[in-house]
């Protein structure tokens, strides 16, 4: 364990307390994440293939994988287009009370979910402020996938604004001086210069804001009204099979989610390491 | 060629003009998102202590020093003192591993240190099921030995320290790879022992940084809900948190009391902000590597 052996490993360093900090890391890290995380591989493993096929094709559990999916996609969507919006005005405008606007886009992360699950469907039930304004139009919100998606908005806006914020701050302005100097209009100029140099931010915050959305239970499940096959998401079937104690099902599930996290997760990767080449170019 | 004769030459103004929009523009846009953040942030949050207060301050507190509300707060208080401690000293300890040394996997450690943030909170709950349950793979064992971990409080902490584990880890890391080794090495070669350094020299460069990851993780483990739902068993008064209780008295259709535990979280998601807002704001420099 001497330098000469971890040579390879890690570089000589005059700093005591590789060992012990490194020691320590692994092994908490392996009991609180990756042994939890590997029980639930070894588990589904351990359905064998016909199980796990059965399950996941069950007509429920595609209408619930639909439905998360579907609705996070749509919301992380309108968050691309609301969260560029308020970036922009937050980093580009001086007005009265920004500061304080810029404080409160945290607001979702702070907000426990299942306090924003009954705010929100208090303000979208029909009896609700907002549910009241838009029942005359025939539109029902809580209790439907609208709600859903407004749960989903709501918990998804920081991860865009948050992204795209600090890339905004640090864009050259010359370039749009020199777009402007060129004859190009200020539209011109922000779909052809400033769109581009923003958009490997904007992905990476809207698949922030879609692997936050397809994971979310506690906001969801207040406003959905979870009828099967029309609004119940996901993680509340896994719920739902846990309450059955069909551990088989809830586990299934719960792996086809974990595994697509991951995948999300490297997408997030890529696109991040993208965004940084970009920022060292420009 | 003109056009540049009938232009006053104007300096900042004119400049400022080129590269931004119209007022019209400007003003629209703004008013979107003021309007917009009002709506889907603002009016929740105000909505949360409107129905609390519904029926006035009387049914308000009468909800709050019931015993039930009581024990869950206790709980939630419990829940955080030991999850957040823990999840500090393993921020620290990670941070000081990744940032003060090189090493083979680095950049996959930090990744695994991140990946609770990518799972469900609903899967972060089964997994302990799935451990500990009575038909998960320690569960027979720990039957025997009489020691119950789901449906139980230790199950709670185990989920929220699941959940919260990464907060700390990636406030320091950024920050202590940018502030590098060399106050560190001086220490040392001026015989500073390895705690000494720590304690002199590398925390008081770090405070803030730590206190704002602490902050942001408090913050979640008391408000955890998805995960701690699964593993709890909602035994009133005695495994339920405070986000747990919200959704009992909610489903009993006890609304006042049920956004009165509820306002008590909005309180601490707005101190939360607070503070910071605040930090942000005051040791921008001290916590430069978070994010802008």
């Amino acid at each position: 364990m001497r330098a000469s052996s971890q040579g390879a490993l890690k570089k000589p360093s005059v700093i005591p307390g590789f060992g012990l900090a490194l020691g320590f890391t692994l092994a908490y890290l392996s009991l609180i994440v990756l042994i939890p995380l590997a029980a639930l591989v070894l588990k589904t493993a351990s359905l064998g293939w016909p199980e796990f096929w059965r399950i996941a094709t069950d007509p429920r559990t595609i209408a619930a994988l639909k439905v998360s999916f579907g609705i996070s996609f749509a919301a992380a969507a309108i968050n691309a287009v609301f969260g560029l919006i308020v970036a922009w005005v937050l980093v580009r405008y001086e007005f009265p009370g920004r500061k304080l606007l810029d404080a409160f886009i945290d607001l979702p992360f702070a907000l426990p979910t299942a306090v924003a699950g009954i705010a929100l469907t208090a303000l979208y039930a029909p009896n609700g402020w907002i549910g009241e304004l838009v029942k005359p139009f025939g539109i029902k919100i809580a209790y439907t996938p609208i709600g859903i998606l407004i749960a989903l908005t709501f918990i998804g806006l920081p991860f865009i604004v948050r992204t795209v914020q600090p890339v905004l701050e640090d864009l050259d302005r010359e370039v749009e001086e020199a777009a402007a100097t060129l004859g190009a209009r200020r539209f011109q100029t922000f779909r052809k210069v400033i769109l581009p140099a923003l958009l490997p931010a904007l992905l990476t915050g809207f698949a922030l804001a879609l692997a936050r959305a397809i994971g979310e239970y506690g906001s969801v499940i207040f406003i959905a009204g979870n009828i099967p096959f029309v609004s119940e998401i996901a993680p509340l079937l896994i719920v739902i099979k846990l309450t059955e104690f069909n551990y088989p099902a809830a586990t299934a599930i719960a792996s086809i989610m974990l595994a697509i996290s991951f995948v999300l997760l490297l997408v997030i990767n890529l696109l991040q390491a993208w965004s940084r080449r970009g920022l060292s170019n420009g | 060629m003109a056009d540049v004769a009938l232009v006053p030459p104007v300096g900042a103004p004119r400049r400022r003009e080129v590269i931004s929009e119209g007022l019209f523009v400007r003003v629209v846009l703004i008013a979107i998102a003021v309007a917009l953040l009002g709506i889907f942030l603002l009016l929740p949050l105000v909505s949360v202590f409107y129905e609390a207060f519904r029926t006035g301050f009387g049914p308000y507190w009468a909800a709050l020093g019931e015993k039930d509300a009581l024990a869950a707060i206790r709980l939630t208080l419990l829940v955080a003192a030991i999850a957040v401690p823990a999840n500090l000293v393993f921020g620290v300890a990670a941070a000081w591993a990744i940032a003060k040394f090189d090493f083979k996997g680095k950049s996959f450690l930090i990744t695994l240190i991140d990946l609770p943030f990518s799972v469900s909170p609903v899967t972060s709950g089964l997994i302990y099921v799935l451990l500990f349950g009575a038909q998960g793979f320690f569960g027979p064992w720990l039957q025997s030995q009489g020691i119950q971990i789901i449906f139980a409080v230790p199950g709670i902490v185990l989920a929220t320290i699941f959940v919260t584990f990464p907060f700390v880890a990636r406030e320091l890391i950024p920050l202590m790879q940018e502030q590098g080794t060399t106050d560190e090495e001086a220490a040392i070669s001026l015989g500073a022992g390895g705690w000494q350094t720590f304690f002199r020299v590398t925390l008081p460069n770090v405070k803030w940084a730590l206190l704002y990851g602490v902050l942001l993780g408090n913050a979640r483990a008391m408000g955890e809900f998805g995960a701690v739902a699964v593993v709890s068993g909602k035994i009133r008064g005695q495994t339920n948190t405070m986000p747990l209780h919200v959704e009992i008295l909610y489903n009993e259709y006890m609304a006042v009391a049920a956004f009165a535990v509820a306002s008590l979280l909005a309180m601490l998601a707005l101190i939360t902000l607070g503070l910071k807002t605040f930090l942000e704001w005051r040791f921008s420099g001290e916590i430069a590597a978070i994010r802008r």
